[in-house]
């Protein structure tokens, strides 16, 4: 059956976490309660909680981040690198949804920050999942442009106007996997349905005008599970960062898979 | 445990098959909504649901032949809609292709019966 609940040893109500509380004299205290998961020891996984005077700290979650591995917890461990939402890599789940750290802003959240990996991904560590499946799914959809017909000898294949405001919108994903690991299809069949993003990925080059395997792309996707797996959540479109939106693209791959057929 | 790579694992687990499944689903929700309500309607019109009522009801070829539409329909309807059930939640190789059979069957058994009890009121040999 799909799994429904966590295995014995991944659940993090057993271990009591750490308290770091705020400086003493701090007036705007948040407390950020993340989850905690060191492959070092046996232990459970813990929430532990960290208090942060917000009057000396950046806009953004990931200010908070940084800010408690700099000078509260150096222990703790996370993803990033821009910290302006073109990287993808501070992905994970605040508050109950998944999002980027660096461009969710504290003030957002009501209450206690809480802030666990992305769902349903093995853990390496604290707020690291393992992205391994999702970037094998990413590599199945072949993202790169093929075609026969060799290129213009004196200059690039040429696209209208229109068939660049195709792909124009689809190729902004940042492959954060915020959209994939946010969709219940995915968490119970991430083996088999490719998920959100690596659709998003197929979508935006079945409809690139100078891509010549169209077909071949739309074969390899007519699966009842790379595809159709998906049952219309939506839950991929209300994740993402990026304001993209997967679920339609989906619908659009379907939608040419049918009118193909007639 | 195997060495196989993970792009290796993703690109084996093909089925071949997706598009008409869907489509049938989507056909025979649409072939429902006309049918459905015509059976919910005329039920609620009967002057009563007892057996006289409903066998005068399906002896008129008028409500025979909607009713003979509506039985396969439905099964096949029900059929795919547990198929994808099964499909996202059963996991074990085993258990599910023995779930899938079983509902497969189950759903052909119903429709066979219901089809034969329409015909025998409808025919008029119904006793």
């Amino acid at each position: 059956m799909a799994e429904f609940t966590l295995p014995a040893n991944s659940r993090y109500t057993s271990v009591p976490g750490r308290a770091y509380p705020a400086p003493a004299g701090a007036s705007n205290v948040t407390t950020f309660r993340i989850y905690r998961f060191d492959p070092d020891t046996p232990a459970n996984p813990r929430i532990d909680s960290y208090g942060i005077d917000l009057d000396h700290c950046g806009p953004m979650v990931l200010d908070a981040l940084l800010k408690i591995k700099n000078e509260v917890d150096a222990t703790l461990t996370f993803r990033r690198s821009c910290r302006e939402g073109i990287c993808g890599s501070c992905a994970m789940n605040i508050d109950g949804l998944n999002t980027l750290a660096c461009t969710k802003a504290i003030a957002e959240v009501k209450g206690d920050v809480r802030i666990f990996p992305l769902p349903h991904l093995p853990v390496v560590k604290d707020l690291v999942p393992d992205l391994t499946e999702f970037y094998a799914q990413y590599a199945a959809v072949k993202p790169w442009l093929q075609t026969r017909t060799p290129a213009p000898p004196d200059r690039e294949r040429l696209q209208s106007k229109e068939d660049q405001e195709q792909v124009d919108r689809p190729s902004s994903c940042i492959l954060c996997a915020c959209c994939s690991t946010s969709c219940p299809s995915y968490w119970w069949n991430s083996d088999r349905f490719l998920g959100p993003a690596a659709l998003l990925a197929a979508y935006r080059w079945i409809v690139d005008s100078r891509d010549e395997a169209t077909g071949e792309r739309l074969d390899q996707l007519d699966d009842s599970f790379r595809l159709y797996r998906c049952h219309t959540i939506m839950n991929c479109t209300e994740a993402c960062p990026k304001d993209l939106n997967p679920a339609r693209a989906i619908a659009e791959i379907k939608k040419l898979l049918l009118e193909r057929q007639h | 445990m195997s060495l196989r790579t993970p792009l290796g694992r993703v690109l084996g687990l093909g089925t071949s098959s997706g598009v008409h499944h869907w489509w049938a689903q989507r056909l025979t929700a649409l072939a429902l909504a006309p049918l459905g309500a015509w059976f919910v309607v005329s039920l609620l019109t009967l002057p009563d649901l007892g057996y006289a009522a409903v066998r005068g009801w399906l002896a008129a070829p008028r409500n025979a032949v909607p009713m003979l539409l509506l039985v396969p329909v439905v099964a096949y309807h029900s059929w795919l809609g547990v198929a994808v059930v099964l499909e996202d939640y059963v996991h074990g190789r085993v258990t599910k292709t023995v779930a899938l059979l079983v509902v497969q069957f189950l759903h052909l058994l119903v429709a066979t019966a219901a089809l034969l009890a329409v015909l025998k009121l409808a025919l008029g040999s119904g006793a």
